[in-house]
């Protein structure tokens, strides 16, 4: 059967409403509303959607481009949310098995720069391929890699460093 | 010194975190990091990052979806008949999968089928994303689990082996039906995590279906009736591949 423009679209929605999500940190109608522009705007642009492509990668480019033209430039920074409120997973008491140090690395996640955040986000959270990422942000391949690494630096730097040197490191 | 694997670029060891390198590079890596700890440490922090993303983070994906974005696609509804045939599956979709909309959507005279899908569906978002208290009888005690959850559900229940699909029984529970008395949930993890629940409920309604198709969310199901039990097989990913491993329950249960 052959699916309509939206369904094909719709699939989407969970994936594009979580990275709106993450990367408006977690303001949920101004995320809310940014998905929708893209909706809006992959279905009254979708003769440019060449066939057979790759969907997904199109309409992340599509929210991807609001975002930095017209979203992050209007948006005064909102207090982060207390994530603990958030996600059911960080609830949950650490287990000190695994290690990981949730809040630490959820709150430096939203302390990087944006074009590291949305790299990371996009390659970790979302499953991109490095190729894709450099499609979605518009950048070459070697940017995607650079950014990844530091992002991850600094992540690792701002969740481990302290009890690394320290020697509390549990493990 | 031939034998001694190169040192890893930086982007190697980000694309060894992702798990994108070639398996040949990947071991010469990992071989090299058994001689490096300093640098294995790294790796295993950068690995925690990543898992705590996935933790965190992964679990948004599956919220409800506001009845707003139904909306954006009113216009090309409008224009197109196929779409108002499509529409409406996706309307008689929506309602069996639990009438997420209901205040809109779905009237009073809800599918008598809308309990059983949505019932699975709860019990498929509650428990697959659970790491440490998925099942409450682990595999290794399918004989145990099997014979409990029948007698429970007063009907003769198999835990369907899906080795052959790639997926491995990971346990089951019994759980509360909406209005068919108790209920079964038998989980199943293919080798990259991703979970697949069977969900088994008394066809007290009777008849028999073919294989009937549902989404929610980013979450696919097909429920069929079969004698004196109701099945929903719930998973992720398209619905072919959710259609085979449908087909291969089926013949394991109708051997």
């Amino acid at each position: 059967m052959k699916r309509s423009s939206f369904e094909l679209v719709e699939t989407h929605i969970p994936s594009l409403r979580r990275y709106a999500l993450v990367l408006l940190r977690h303001d949920e109608p101004r995320a809310d509303d940014l998905v929708q522009d893209c909706l809006e705007r992959a279905m009254s642009r979708w003769h440019l959607w060449r066939r057979p492509g790759n969907l997904r990668g199109w309409l992340f480019t599509i929210l991807h481009n609001i975002y930095v033209n017209d979203v992050a430039r209007a948006v005064a920074r909102p207090d982060v949310v207390e994530i603990q409120d958030y996600f059911p997973a960080m609830a949950v008491p650490p287990n000190q098995a695994d290690r990981i140090q949730l809040r630490e690395v959820t709150a430096a996640i939203q302390e990087l720069p944006d074009p590291q955040r949305q790299t990371l986000l996009l390659v970790t959270m979302e499953g991109f391929s490095y190729d894709e990422t450099a499609d979605i942000t518009g950048v070459p391949i070697g940017t995607v890699m650079s950014r990844l690494s530091r992002a991850r630096e600094k992540v690792r730097a701002a969740s481990w460093g302290e009890t690394r040197e320290s020697g509390r490191r549990i493990t | 010194m031939s034998d001694l694997p190169e040192i890893p670029t930086e982007d190697e060891i980000q694309a060894l975190v992702d798990g994108r390198l070639d398996p040949g590079r990947r071991a010469e890596i990992e071989a090299w990091l058994s001689g490096n700890p300093d640098e294995a440490a790294r790796v295993a922090e950068l690995r925690d990052i990543s898992s705590a993303i996935e933790r965190v983070y992964g679990p948004l994906s599956e919220r409800p979806i506001p009845a707003r974005f139904q909306k954006v696609g009113a216009p090309a509804m409008a224009r197109s008949p196929v779409w108002r045939v499509a529409a409406m599956v996706a309307l008689i979709a929506v309602g069996a999968a639990g009438g997420w909309f209901a205040n809109e959507a779905v009237g009073p005279g809800e599918d008598p089928n809308a309990s059983l899908a949505r019932g699975a569906v709860k019990a498929h978002q509650m428990y697959a994303r659970e790491v440490r208290h998925a099942v409450e009888v682990p595999a290794s005690d399918e004989a145990h689990l099997v014979a409990w959850l029948s007698k429970r559900l007063n009907a003769p229940l198999r835990a369907p082996n899906l080795d052959g699909e790639g997926y491995r029984l990971v346990g089951g529970r019994l759980l509360p039906a909406e209005d068919a008395g108790p209920a079964a949930q038998f989980m199943y993890e293919a080798e990259s995590g991703e979970r697949l629940t069977l969900y088994v409920e008394q066809n007290l309604a009777g008849g028999e279906t073919a294989f009937r198709f549902t989404e929610y969310d980013d979450v696919s199901a097909f429920w069929w009736k079969d004698g004196p039990l109701a099945y929903v097989l719930i998973g992720r990913g398209e619905r072919d591949r959710l259609l085979t491993l449908a087909r291969a329950t089926y013949q394991e249960l109708n051997p």
